[in-house]
């Protein structure tokens, strides 16, 4: 089983607190990769500006980190932070890791007055770039995010020993949003960007289960031929991708989400105040409704944390905390080891209607039904 | 030897053994009731009065010694008017099982004089190719057994409908949707649709039984069932019903029937299905539609403002048009238009190597509400046998191709494609149909295998009965003669399409969950496709499995 945790709290805390939380979970093998992803990040021996682009990923060699920084410095933008983090490159599996980076970057001068729009479309191609020149020098370059206040790592093994490996424990970062997943592959195969969490323009999900209309939803999204929508090493990388779509192409508000990948019925809709909107909506994304079972956890920008199920809720996933500190996780022990001072009578397991989320001021969980109005935009 | 003269003999001469079908019968059996006889609707039998020499050797008689008896026997025709169809009536009427057809294994002589007169071999009916076709040879073969388990097909909650009409790419939809402008029309429906059969080349019995068992289908059973009407219009009171929801009209080159249509619409309770414009045909590929004189009755020839008994031959093609270019953009248009374009119109081709480009001008008409595509293996009432064994394409590589070339473009959602032609055709109709719906396509439609589960037609691969064309349909299902179309009880075929689309709900169920899809229609989902068969796997982008 794959193994989902999350925490966002107002007070930053270790990455290794969430992988600590995963050995709680462990059952089974799932040791086929671990992600995690940083939202809020801060740094032991660095004051961090959260407007500076965080990249994050891999070099395979000292050549790959050179063509990385060539490639920076030809586009203009300015390293403001390398962190470096204290190695036991023992206990990692693969042998051809030369450089974990984590590095903050000042946008380039002339990006200065853009708009947000274009300041993300750039740190897009920027990152879509960098991967291509990994691919194409025998993927000796590995790149997960480059975006402000996001730092990601990926790793293939088990989730506490890749944080081990990475002395996440030695408290030189932390962060107020923690997503990890501990990896099962299903389907396809073991590879680095096959990690959970997958992350696209500041929208990063991550998965249990399997996504059985996987095949038609990649086939759809590639024919988009929008940047960014590429890869799809896993079949839950399209999650990601929906809800980019949804929020950043559609420019549809965050309760579409649900409407988008679990459609409710006809019955349902005949009842439903916007239910004409909504059958027509169904209709033009149907390419884009998940089949499950899977359990959807996602993060935005604001530090918005979010918990979905499929229809058929054939996944676990359940969520608690208390006013400042909250957690998801796939299984229950998994919230209980986040966030043990809470009242467990107080989680909530959503149903296939739900979405819940846990608002960036972190003092109560927002539940959204689909069966609620949905809030239709105005002509303008 | 005796001389030539003695002996009847012409270059068409024939006899038992050179026909498709013997009929072998048991004189010890038989009663002679004579209802072989009687019902057998090419005359192909007949009781005759015959003699019988019984040679007696007695030497001190001084009567004479040979005697005679006579009897009442069966025997069967030689002439080619009235050779055995194997349509069995006979077996099946017989109390005593004294009488059979049986295909004939040797030779098959006849087939050189199918063209007396100069005219070619017509029938109605099917390819006539025996053995299972590609689609009974594709399975589904990606079944959820890891960290997912299987769906109960009994006990999980289903959705198998798909969208007929044109969709808008969604930000398309959301622009009109704030502003007001015109989103095409939609149906959700049942991926297996009733194809065109017209009113005329079913009886009335067989095509009212129909419709009546697509709104129980409807309003019973919950099974948004639509039927194609096919070219010939239907009865004046089904389109001032509201009953016509459930129909596809189709309109084709000879636009039979579309007076009364045309005249209906302002009296209509509610809109069609769909309009349906048929440019080709799967099993007479560039050629017409032909209802034959046999059965231009009255009621039919009031209905195609037609005089009776005339051939209808319908043109190979629209012939007010000068391309598919012209007709996408003058006749989707008007009929669109004609409905308040409240209603989907698409175009109907028969599968054909030239079927990406017909699609790619769809792709570029906003009117144009999908692509329907007909194989090879599909069925007609009438048609040269020529065109029905060898003009055509089949299905499955048609519609993938079509579909792949969709999923290029991103388009794949926008114009749905519907694929016929032999699903069915050996009775796994569901399975052909999923798997052409995991190649691509948003549904199908079915027309043989209608006729032979909900009417119990008798036609099968080895040219069986194919008799539609000429009007005597032993069962009453192709025929417009009122004695013999009495006897398809209406009831009873309505009872049959709910069992059928029940079935077909059941069995989709049974394919789906496996596969851990529920909540949409698997289109397009060949990962879960695989076949034993190298060159097909790789000519449909499946899995090669063996």
């Amino acid at each position: 089983m794959c193994r989902l945790a999350l925490k966002s709290a107002n007070e930053p805390f270790s990455p290794y607190s969430v992988l600590t939380a995963m050995e709680a979970m462990k059952e089974g093998y799932d040791g086929s990769g671990l992600g995690l992803l940083l939202r809020g990040l801060e740094f032991e021996d660095f004051k961090y500006n959260p407007r500076f682009p965080v990249l994050s990923g891999i070099a395979h060699s000292k050549k790959a980190e050179y063509r990385l920084d060539e490639y920076m410095d030809a586009n203009g933008y300015e390293l403001k932070y390398d962190h470096r983090f204290a190695m036991r490159p023992g206990l990692i599996e693969a042998k051809d890791r030369f450089r974990y980076f984590l590095r903050a970057y000042r946008m380039p001068e002339s990006y200065k007055e853009k708009s947000q729009e274009e300041r993300e479309a750039k740190l897009l191609r920027t990152r879509i770039a960098l991967r291509r020149i990994g691919e194409d020098n025998g993927d000796d370059l590995t790149v997960f995010s480059f975006y402000p206040d996001v730092a990601m790592i990926k790793e293939v093994g088990w989730p506490l020993q890749v944080g081990d490996a990475l002395c996440l424990d030695d408290g030189q970062i932390k962060s107020r949003v923690c997503m990890a997943q501990g990896r099962q592959n299903t389907n396809y195969g073991i590879n680095l960007y096959a990690c959970h969490p997958f992350f696209i323009q500041g929208i990063a999900t991550m998965t249990n289960g399997e996504n059985t209309a996987f095949v038609p939803i990649r086939d759809w999204l590639l024919g988009r031929k929008l940047p960014g929508y590429m890869g799809y090493q896993s079949d839950s990388e399209v999650f990601a991708h929906i809800l980019h779509y949804t929020l950043k192409e559609l420019k549809l508000p965050l309760q579409a989400y649900k409407h988008i990948i679990t459609p409710l019925s006809n019955t349902e809709l005949d009842e439903h105040p916007q239910g004409e909107f909504l059958r027509g909506l169904r209709n033009v994304c149907k390419r884009l409704i998940i089949d499950g079972p899977n359990a959807v956890i996602g993060t935005l920008p604001d530090e918005t944390c979010l918990l979905v199920m499929d229809q058929k809720k054939l996944r676990p996933a359940t969520v608690g905390g208390r006013p400042g500190e909250w957690a998801i996780a796939s299984e229950m022990c998994g919230v209980d080891a986040l966030v043990p001072d809470r009242d467990p009578a107080l989680d909530f397991q959503p149903m296939r209607e739900h979405t819940v989320l846990i608002p960036p001021d972190r003092k109560e969980l927002t539940i959204w039904s689909q069966l609620d109005p949905y809030p239709l935009p105005q002509a303008a | 030897m005796v001389s030539a003269r003695s002996v009847s003999v012409t270059p068409s001469s024939l006899t038992y053994s050179d026909l498709p079908w013997i009929i072998e019968h048991r004189e010890d059996r038989c009663t002679l009731c004579g209802r072989c006889t009687a019902i057998c609707p090419k005359e192909a039998i007949y009781l005759g009065h015959f003699r019988q020499r019984i040679p007696k050797l007695d030497v001190f008689s001084t009567k004479r010694q040979t005697e005679y008896r006579t009897f009442t026997g069966i025997r069967q025709n030689t002439n080619m008017a009235n050779s055995c169809i194997g349509c069995a009536m006979c077996e099946m009427i017989c109390p005593n099982e004294a009488i059979a057809p049986h295909p004939n294994t040797s030779e098959n002589r006849s087939l050189f004089y199918n063209n007396q007169k100069g005219e070619p071999y017509k029938r109605g009916g099917r390819r006539n190719v025996t053995g299972p076709t590609l689609l009974d040879r594709i399975m589904f073969d990606r079944i959820s057994m890891l960290t997912d388990p299987a769906l109960d097909a009994g006990r999980h909650e289903f959705n198998i409908t798909t969208s007929l009409g044109r969709v808008l790419p969604p930000e398309e939809f959301l622009q009109k949707n704030m502003n007001g402008g015109w989103i095409p029309p939609t149906r959700e429906i049942f991926p297996f649709v009733i194809g065109s059969m017209s009113f005329g080349a079913l009886s009335p019995n067989m095509w009212l039984g129909l419709l009546q068992g697509v709104a129980y289908c409807n309003e019973v059973l919950g099974i948004p069932v639509v039927m194609c009407t096919g070219e010939g219009g239907c009865p004046p009171w089904v389109l001032r019903s509201p009953y016509l929801k459930y129909l596809i009209l189709q309109i084709a080159s000879g636009y039979f029937g579309w007076d009364e249509i045309i005249r209906a619409i302002p009296e209509m309770q509610c809109d069609p299905a769909a309009i349906e414009i048929k440019y080709g045909q799967g099993a007479k590929p560039g050629d017409g539609g032909l209802l034959m004189w046999f059965k231009v009755s009255e009621l039919i020839a009031r209905l195609r403002g037609v005089p009776e008994g005339v051939d209808l031959p319908s043109p190979p093609v629209h012939q007010t048009l000068y391309s598919i270019e012209e007709s996408v953009m003058k006749m989707i248009q008007s009929l669109s238009m004609a409905f308040g374009h409240k209603v989907p119109v698409y175009p109907k081709i028969s599968a054909s190597t030239s079927a990406k480009s017909v699609l790619n001008n769809l792709v570029r008409n906003p009117y144009a509400a999908g692509l329907m595509i007909d194989g090879i293996d599909g069925g007609t009432g009438a048609a040269y046998d020529v065109s029905m064994a060898a003009t055509g394409h089949p299905i499955a590589s048609n519609v993938r191709e079509c579909y792949l070339d969709l999923a290029k473009q991103g388009k794949q959602n926008e114009i749905p494609i519907f694929a016929a032609g032999g699903i069915g055709k050996n009775g796994n109709v569901a399975q052909n149909g999923m798997a052409l719906i995991m190649l691509g396509a948003s549904g199908v439609h079915i027309g043989k295998y209608v006729m032979q589960a909900a009417a119990g037609c008798l036609g099968n691969e080895k040219n069986r009965c194919n008799v539609c064309n000429v009007g005597i349909c032993p069962k009453g299902i192709t025929s417009q003669n009122p004695k013999l179309y009495r006897r398809l009880d209406p009831d009873l075929v309505a009872q049959r399409v709910a069992d059928m689309f029940m079935s077909i709900r059941t069995e989709a169920k049974k394919i789906m969950a496996p596969l851990g899809r529920s909540q949409s229609l698997p289109v397009g989902m060949s990962d879960a496709l695989g076949i034993n068969d190298k060159a097909a796997a790789e000519r449909l982008q499946i899995k090669y499995v063996c």
